[in-house]
């Protein structure tokens, strides 16, 4: 009986002293489910977040992810036993395409954090600390940036050798330029912000102002970009399997699935069919995703 | 304005300086060694060794680097190993089929984009809006390779209204070569079956490669109508009795038109990078396809050469746009790049 009173005394307590954060995550998830779109991209990602984490525990034929061979059942059409078809191999195309979820998700995760874990720091220097050491950063961007990611990216894996691995590095090699750029224009913005100038005014060594003024206000934007870029990076992984210079085919990866589909088409279209609906809704899904956590986080860089 | 381009195209001599680097550095960390690639794979040791001798792969990187930009500067790019021809050959053959793609593609991006962008700005949240909305945002999120597939099953194979993949028939014989781009040729030499044939080739793969370009179009050309026609000028038409249709279709269009022009040109680099993709699907014979199957067959020097020659058009592009921003306004002349 003490106990929870006391229990309730304290949650009423850290209510009162949260009440400003309390406030505006209600702001936040009000604002978010405002919008159908964000909200039709945040059922996307989950449940792309769920088949990654249970995919493979509730698939009808696990056996099939890796490339068993059941040659009587091979290229059926969708049915009850096989909802989305079976391929070349006999192979369940339903166990293949969610247990490839998995695969995508560490993809985009390693691509888009790599990204960012190189170009973060590069954008704070090139932002905050500006001279000559920003315009080498930025040169060298532009430079990046002046050819588009995927033929770069075909260049990198032709020098390295196709595979899945040696796409993640090529991408996540390409993708970085992108923070740099987002990462600088913010510092720049923010550096001759009145607070920050009042730190600077008081005596706030260099690091303080660093991470207690500048990161925390760089993390909306980068957030956003990299929700975003999650469902790109995931998009851009399976082009290059698609090319036929990421996952070689057994392995369950969306792109060299349909790699291999496009010799079956036009007769046995849901080989191909199944795998491309997956990217689709998972890169559409992730775009809706971050495009409402803008309008949540970053209202006032929302645009159109 | 001299001032301004000057220093503009010493940027991109820098840029370019910097391209240069980037394929030299890419092609030098192969694991394989270039020599025996270019030896072939029947070549004994003393043949590698030979060839090493002859192409300076022996000699240490920098002395590498500074005759790998020598050759460049004379135009020469070296050979493809497929194709037996010269890395500068094949990109004079192969190039101007990309560029009738991505011309054609873009043509329909703008024809479809700016009028739906301008609609949805004039009818915000209507159903018209949303619709574009669903467009603009699918155009992202669709795998190109994908929806070439199911363009080519639905139009080529179900429907049979358009064929499935290459630029002609497969017995019909190519215009005569004036400048490769086969809309161009076959109405020089007054062959119309052959213009309607091509054209009908690049109208899939086009609307493939549109679809990203699109989406961007809708939706630069939608925001910026929304602002424009929320200003003070546009009121002060109206109020003077301006008709609406003049407003919208002749005077918020002309200042909604500037960013989108500039969006076309930037996106027209981006394109030929997507013709990568479009290009494997459609068996279309251009510079991305040519650069896949170099890749497959780790045949380095055309994939530098289509690096190069994607990434010089990237910054042509983004010149042409600068300066004609500059041209059209004057304050962004002074400002820093």
């Amino acid at each position: 009986m003490t106990t929870t009173a006391a229990s309730a005394g304290r949650l009423a307590r850290l209510r009162l002293e949260h009440a400003g954060a309390i406030r505006q995550a209600r702001l936040f998830v009000w604002t978010f489910g405002r919008s159908p779109s964000a909200m039709v991209g945040l059922v996307l990602v989950a449940l792309f977040l769920a088949l990654a984490a249970v995919g493979p525990a509730i698939v009808p034929y696990p056996a099939d992810a890796t490339g068993a061979m059941h040659l009587a059942a091979r290229l059926q059409p969708p049915s009850s036993v096989h909802w989305f078809g079976t391929d070349e191999m006999g192979d369940d195309i339903l166990t293949r395409v969610v247990v490839g979820t998995r695969t995508s998700l560490w993809i985009g995760l390693i691509i888009t954090g790599v990204a960012a874990l190189i170009g973060v720091p590069l954008g704070i220097a090139a932002g905050y600390l500006g001279g000559a050491a920003r315009q080498v950063i930025m040169r060298v961007t532009d430079v990046f940036l002046s050819v588009p990611g995927l033929v770069l990216a075909i260049a990198i894996v032709a020098a390295l050798g196709a595979g899945v691995l040696n796409g993640v590095i090529a991408l996540a090699l390409v993708w970085w330029p992108g923070y740099v750029r987002l990462i600088e224009a913010k510092a720049l913005s923010i550096k001759h912000e009145p607070y920050v100038e009042a730190a600077r005014a008081v005596g706030a060594s260099r690091r303080r102002i660093l991470f207690v003024h500048l990161l925390p206000n760089c993390l909306s934007p980068l957030v956003v970009k990299m929700s975003m870029d999650m469902g790109l990076a995931i998009l851009a992984a399976a082009s290059l399997g698609f090319i036929g210079l990421g996952a070689r085919p057994p392995a369950p990866e969306w792109g060299a699935m349909i790699s291999v589909a496009r010799t079956y088409m036009p007769t046995w279209w849901w080989y191909a069919f199944f795998p491309g609906l997956f990217i689709y809704l998972t890169v559409l899904g992730f775009n809706l995703f971050g495009d409402g956590l803008r309008d949540v986080l970053d209202p006032r860089a929302n645009r159109s | 304005m001299m001032r301004f381009l000057l220093t503009r195209l010493g940027l991109t001599a820098l840029m370019l300086a910097g391209l240069v680097a980037i394929t030299f550095v890419i092609s030098n960390v192969a694991p394989a060694d270039p020599a025996a690639l270019a030896a072939g794979p029947d070549a004994t040791r003393d043949m590698v060794e030979t060839v090493r001798k002859e192409y300076g792969l022996d000699r240490p990187l920098p002395v590498q680097f500074v005759r790998y930009v020598g050759d460049l500067a004379a135009g020469n790019l070296g050979r493809s190993v497929a194709t037996g021809h010269t890395v500068g050959e094949d990109l004079a053959r192969f190039f101007p089929a990309t560029f009738e793609l991505v011309t054609v593609s873009m043509t329909l991006a703008v024809l479809l984009g700016v009028p739906l962008g301008m609609l949805a700005a004039v009818r915000r949240n209507s159903w018209l809006d949303h619709v574009t909305r669903v467009v603009a945002v699918s155009g992202i999120a669709l795998p190109a390779f994908w929806a070439g597939l199911l363009l080519q099953l639905l139009f080529a194979v179900q429907l049979g209204w358009l064929p499935t993949s290459g630029r002609l028939e497969v017995g019909t014989p190519p215009p005569p070569a004036i400048t490769n781009m086969y809309l161009v040729d076959s109405l020089l030499a007054g062959q119309l079956g052959t213009f309607w044939e091509a054209l009908g080739h690049a109208v899939l793969p086009a609307i493939v490669l549109a679809f990203p370009c699109l989406a961007s179009i809708i939706r630069v050309n939608r925001a910026e109508m929304i602002e424009v026609l929320g200003s003070d000028y546009v009121l002060a038409a109206r109020a003077h009795g301006v008709s609406r249709a003049r407003v919208v279709g002749v005077l918020a269009l002309r200042n909604a038109m500037l960013p989108t022009l500039a969006l076309i040109g930037l996106r027209y680099g981006w394109m030929l990078g997507g013709t990568v993709l479009v290009e494997t699907v459609f068996d279309w014979p251009g510079i991305g396809l040519y650069a896949v199957s170099s890749a497959i067959a780790a045949d380095f020097k055309p994939i530098m050469g289509v690096t190069l020659v994607v990434g010089i058009n990237f910054m042509l592009a983004n010149l042409v746009v600068d300066a004609a921003y500059a041209r059209l306004d004057p304050r962004l002349r002074t400002a820093a790049p």
